[in-house]
């Protein structure tokens, strides 16, 4: 297969499959507690200058104490997957944590508008990018978790994306016709949020799942956060809900309200008065500083964030609007 | 004649175009207004898709997000990304509204950057998300956009998602799926559709109140015209009550 065309971005990881194995075989699969904290998970696992990608959909089924966390560790010289991120995108760039990222979508969150603070720092030249999109950035992940080095795609062709991209373009030895390769994508570290899990990290996702179920099989290191924490007799009782399996996962950390202000399918919904803080702080730099100061780097844990704002209270609002239930006690 | 804004006159106008039992891949805002609105009154079995892996809900209230709740009220299966492309990839999926900062001749959009180059842009935007996947895959793509000569340009700074690229067989050559690509352009002042051989963007109908002129002084390229021109059908009460009462009561896109 002959390269027609390439892009000129840089590829910031490496997808050779073998090194990949070499990595993998050398990865734990005992059935061991991997019960720890937040702070504890992101010391161990997520080293200055890693590779790294959020799991869920922006400010859906998110990580948010990981995001947190590695903000209060100021963690430094990342390189981000900035696939389907929006609220995770927020707080990572207002750490400048990373220096480098792939971008699918940054930046915006969706219908409630762009982050002024993200896009200062994304336009300050301070984050070498790759252009991407979605599916591409699934693909590359997809093409990871089969432990092979890309996947062809049918997108992406004749457009700019493709220039700045790192894929290449090579015709199909079938059909003859073009194909982009998306090259595979192994993270060094992901954060992955879901319903339910048990110690050893057999976990259960409701709803959605994105591209977690890729991106879970991608990383080399990976963190669950869940809602709640289940016996591993209940994971035996219906072994066909478990869709992340022990063996991929280094770190378990039970966080109630995690996706917190997100939204959590089946749980709760998410805090949009809060999201419009966030928005809203980000205008001026002094008050994004205030409210970083008072929301994470002077908060021990998830929790007390989570108290900050609102507390359990806030958190049946939220539970009453993700079912549509109509609480005449409820604020509109 | 109701009274209606320039949203909820392209909402209407673009709810029209999805017939019953079509798939749609949608984002938020306008195009998910369009297609509750379609499966409310033209289209009661409109198939919709959302990116993030929501497939055929009945959306309950506008989302906020195309990975939110609402995309999977009453669903008929809650997938992943790759499930949702794969089939719009495969062939099974008919439209998918899209939108964007800057639009050319030939259908292509901006979505990444405005001025400034690649490392530093002068304005970054957030990129492709699932734009360019959806125009890239589903057959026919159409756009919902407010028009005026900064955002109908010339040449997009930044091709994003492509439309017909540079007109002709050239969609076709690049490798991108054949008989797929730019269907409609719905904007405040006029629709418009494409050339079927150069395939440049012409005038097909104009909104009522709009001149040829004013859609011509509003575009940063020359348009063509359609051997028949008409005045885009208003929308009708019903249409407008629905929008109001059920679909967006709060405003969240036809107060914009």
């Amino acid at each position: 297969m002959d390269v027609i065309e390439e892009g000129i971005g840089r590829l910031f990881t490496d997808p050779d499959p073998d090194k990949a194995r070499e990595f993998f075989r050398k990865k734990s699969r005992e059935l061991k507690n991997k019960l720890t904290t937040v702070t504890d998970a992101v010391k161990t696992l997520l080293n200055d200058g890693d590779y790294f990608a959020i799991g869920g959909f922006g400010a859906n089924r998110i990580p948010t104490a990981i995001c947190h966390e590695i903000l209060r560790q100021k963690k430094k010289n990342l390189a981000f997957a900035g696939h389907t991120s929006t609220h995770d995108f927020q707080i990572l760039a207002a750490g400048k944590v990373f220096s480098k990222c792939d971008i699918a979508y940054i930046i915006g969150l969706e219908a409630r508008g762009l982050s002024a603070n993200a896009r200062r720092y994304m336009e300050s030249g301070e984050v070498e990018v790759t252009e991407w999109t979605n599916y591409a950035m699934a693909a590359r992940l997809k093409a990871a978790a089969m432990g092979i080095s890309f996947i062809p795609i049918r997108n992406m062709m004749g457009t700019d994306t493709f220039k700045y991209s790192a894929s290449k373009k090579i015709k199909c030895p079938y059909t003859g016709d073009n194909y982009v390769l998306a090259p595979a994508l192994y993270p060094d570290f992901a954060a992955i949020h879901v319903h339910e899990a048990d110690v050893y990290g057999n976990c259960r996702i409701k709803g959605i799942t994105i591209a977690d179920l890729e991106l879970a099989r991608a990383s080399k290191r990976l963190v669950i956060t869940c809602e709640r924490i289940i016996s591993n007799d209940q994971i035996r009782n219906d072994p066909s809900l478990t869709v992340i399996p022990f063996y991929l996962v280094d770190a378990v950390c039970e966080v109630p309200y995690g996706s917190y202000p997100g939204n959590m399918p089946y749980e709760y919904f998410s805090d949009e008065e809060h999201l419009r803080e966030w928005l809203t702080v980000e205008k001026d730099p002094e008050d994004l500083k205030k409210f970083l100061d008072k929301n994470i780097y002077g908060v021990k844990e998830f929790s007390e964030y989570v108290e900050l704002n609102g507390g359990l209270k806030k958190m049946q609002e939220l539970r009453d609007k993700e079912f549509l239930v109509k609480n005449k006690n409820a604020k509109k | 004649m109701a009274d209606f804004n320039t949203m909820e006159l392209m909402i209407c106008t673009a709810a029209r175009e999805l017939e019953d039992g079509a798939t749609v891949g949608v984002g938020t805002g306008a195009p998910c207004a369009a297609a509750m609105l379609s499966q409310k009154t033209t289209a009661p079995n409109l198939v919709i898709f959302f990116e993030a892996g929501g497939v055929a809900p009945m959306i309950p209230e506008m989302p906020i997000s195309v990975g939110d709740s609402r995309t999977t009220w009453k669903a008929n299966m809650a997938a992943g990304m790759a499930e949702v492309m794969e089939t719009c990839c495969r062939g099974m999926v008919d439209y998918t509204f899209l939108g964007g900062a800057q639009i050319d001749m030939y259908g292509n959009l901006n979505s990444t950057r405005i001025g400034g180059d690649q490392q530093k842009p002068k304005v970054r935007l957030p990129g492709s998300g699932g734009a360019n996947d959806f125009a890239s895959f589903c057959w026919r793509m159409m756009v919902i956009t407010a028009q005026d000569s900064r955002r109908f340009v010339e040449r997009c700074e930044f091709i994003t998602t492509p439309g017909y690229l540079t007109g002709g067989e050239s969609r076709q050559t690049s490798g991108l799926p054949k008989g797929s690509g730019p269907y409609k352009i719905i904007t405040n002042m006029a629709v418009m559709d494409f050339e079927p051989e150069s395939k440049r963007m012409r005038i097909s109908s104009i909104n009522h109140g709009y001149s040829e002129k004013d859609v011509r002084d509003n575009c940063g390229f020359e348009l063509l015209k359609a051997a028949k021109v008409s005045e885009t059908p208003p929308p009708t009460a019903e249409a407008l009550r629905l929008l109001r009462e059920e679909i967006d009561p709060y405003k969240y896109i036809i107060g914009r």
